[in-house]
């Protein structure tokens, strides 16, 4: 078997926010194509570790590569960090006054320079992939909860990014509309996409992750295959948390 | 001083300008109609049944509504642009910029409006050897940038923090954000408010009668040093300002009430 390529490599990352610590030196590493997910409770530091790799937060120590190009640093180049990590957020964080279409194709022509033609076209795939193509010139106001989810993250595919974050994607969604968004997810981890997710679907872990990352007070607690960490977690505090979420 | 609703309830709070009656405030609405139906009965009475010396005043008068029109407009435009840049100034991250503006806001606040107006007239004057139109539409358009630089600064940050962190998120500069995407949804939400300061600004340009550009209240002023019918002759200036305010706020009221219908 080959060498995998290392996508995220976060070395002793810090996020000191004054008042609390949210991440107290954290190492972790994700290859290409693996999914990993990120579980704790609220307060962990698990969606500030998220945002902190295309630097929606600034560290405040420590160093992390994305594909190794550094975050941090004089040789820092934010603006390719960015192209090359997609980003789906809970709210969805749609442009209401762009159609999905136009949410979807913006980016590449606006930062990638491509034309309005391959940019179309591109998008007209995407929302055909998560099974939009009827609504792309819908608003975002016209769009239930899990349609709005799936066009964002068809919306951070279209810079064709080598990495998905995903934070929260599923916890500003009714129920039933819950497994729409997850299916998206699921393809996307088949297709080999290299995913880091912050989510308590226990579901989605046991059928996509490769590992589950268990946070707890802006540390790493313990790292395992799902199977493994949800049947027999070695750590108290990983099971005093599986305990109550189960 | 009507505080105007944007989309997801969040408030700009303006604190200058006409009452605006919408569909939702059953009180203004009634109040309004009976002003204006008082107005334009009063200056049609004063017009065709007394007539003399009314429909002589009014024809005079009337001739300065393109000055104080043309002056609100220009002025209109003049402190949007200036506000726009005041309200950027207020939110960035640089230092000195939110000093620029935070300085420009204050002293505009601080000083009353013809006095601001009569100095930035003659120290214009001094300097540049303005016409009086200009000169005017400037020193209103910087009287006023200040309060549109408030508008702007809270209609930016009335939008949702998350717009601006998905547009970086996809690799855009925060320029090009706040140009496509915060700018345009910041806009939507001001509009009634910049209506609103329109209906202010109108009134308030009748100031410029004292730095002798011949708009409405000039024009009357004029007339009463000829013909000393000063209580005559105000009461149609004071009219007639009335329905033209009257009518903008409903023109105002009306355009916020079909954007919130097309949410």
């Amino acid at each position: 078997m080959s060498e995998k390529r290392l996508m995220v490599d976060i070395r002793g990352a810090e996020k000191d926010f004054g008042i609390v610590m949210a991440l107290k030196g954290v190492n972790l590493t994700v290859d290409e194509g693996e999914v990993v997910l990120i579980i704790g409770p609220s307060g962990s530091g698990k969606s500030t570790l998220l945002r902190s790799i295309n630097r929606l937060e600034a560290l405040t120590g420590g160093q992390i590569f994305v594909d190794g190009d550094p975050l941090v640093g004089p040789e820092a180049d934010i603006r390719k960090i960015r192209e090359e990590t997609g980003m789906v957020f809970q709210d969805f964080n749609l442009f209401p006054h762009k159609t999905a279409l136009e949410n979807i194709s913006m980016a590449p022509m606006k930062v990638k320079g491509k034309t309005p033609e391959e940019a179309r076209a591109k998008a007209r795939e995407l929302l055909k992939r998560v099974g939009l193509e009827d609504r792309e010139k819908s608003y975002p106001g016209q769009l239930s909860g899990g349609q709005k989810q799936r066009v964002a993250i068809a919306r951070a595919l279209a810079m064709e990014p080598k990495v998905m974050l995903f934070d929260e994607p599923t916890s500003a969604l009714d129920p039933e509309m819950v497994k729409e968004v997850l299916d998206v997810m699921l393809d996307l981890a088949q297709e080999g996409m290299t995913m880091m997710v912050v989510s308590h679907e226990m579901g989605f872990a046991r059928a996509a992750a490769d590992r589950v990352v268990f946070m707890d007070e802006g540390e790493i607690v313990e790292i395992a295959p799902p199977d493994v960490i949800f049947d027999h977690a070695e750590e108290e505090r990983t099971k005093k948390f599986l305990k109550h979420i189960l | 001083m009507a505080p105007l609703e944007k989309q997801g309830g969040t408030r700009i709070d303006v604190t200058d300008g006409a009452l605006l009656p919408t569909r939702g405030d059953g009180r203004i609405i009634d109040s309004w109609r009976i002003t204006i139906a008082f107005a334009i009965l009063a200056l049609l009475t004063l017009l065709f049944i007394t007539k003399d010396p009314y429909d002589q005043i009014f024809r005079v008068v009337i001739k300065g509504a393109p000055l104080t029109f043309g002056v609100t407009a220009g002025a209109i435009l003049g402190s949007i642009i200036l506000g726009l840049f005041t309200g950027l100034g207020q939110i960035a991250r640089g230092r000195v910029l939110n000093l620029i503006a935070g300085v420009y806001v204050e002293l505009i606040r601080g000083i009353p409006l013809l006095v601001q107006l009569i100095f930035i007239y003659f120290a214009l004057g001094k300097f540049f050897h303005l016409d009086g139109l200009p000169a005017a539409i400037i020193a209103l358009s910087i009287c006023y940038g200040a309060y549109m630089g408030e508008i702007f600064r809270a209609g930016i940050q009335a939008i949702p923090k998350g717009q601006m962190e998905a547009a970086l998120a996809l690799g855009m500069t925060r320029g090009q954000a706040m140009r496509l995407i915060i700018l345009p949804q910041t806009m939507k939400i001001i509009i009634p408010a910049i209506g609103n300061e329109f209906i202010a600004m109108l009134k308030d340009s009748s100031l410029v009668s004292v730095i002798a550009l011949r708009d409405i209240l000039r024009r009357g002023r004029e007339h009463v040093s000829r013909t000393f019918l000063s209580l005559e002759t105000y009461a149609v200036v004071a009219l007639v300002y009335l329905v033209i305010t009257l009518i903008l706020s409903k023109m105002v009221a009306t355009m916020e009430d079909r954007m919130n219908k097309h949410e």
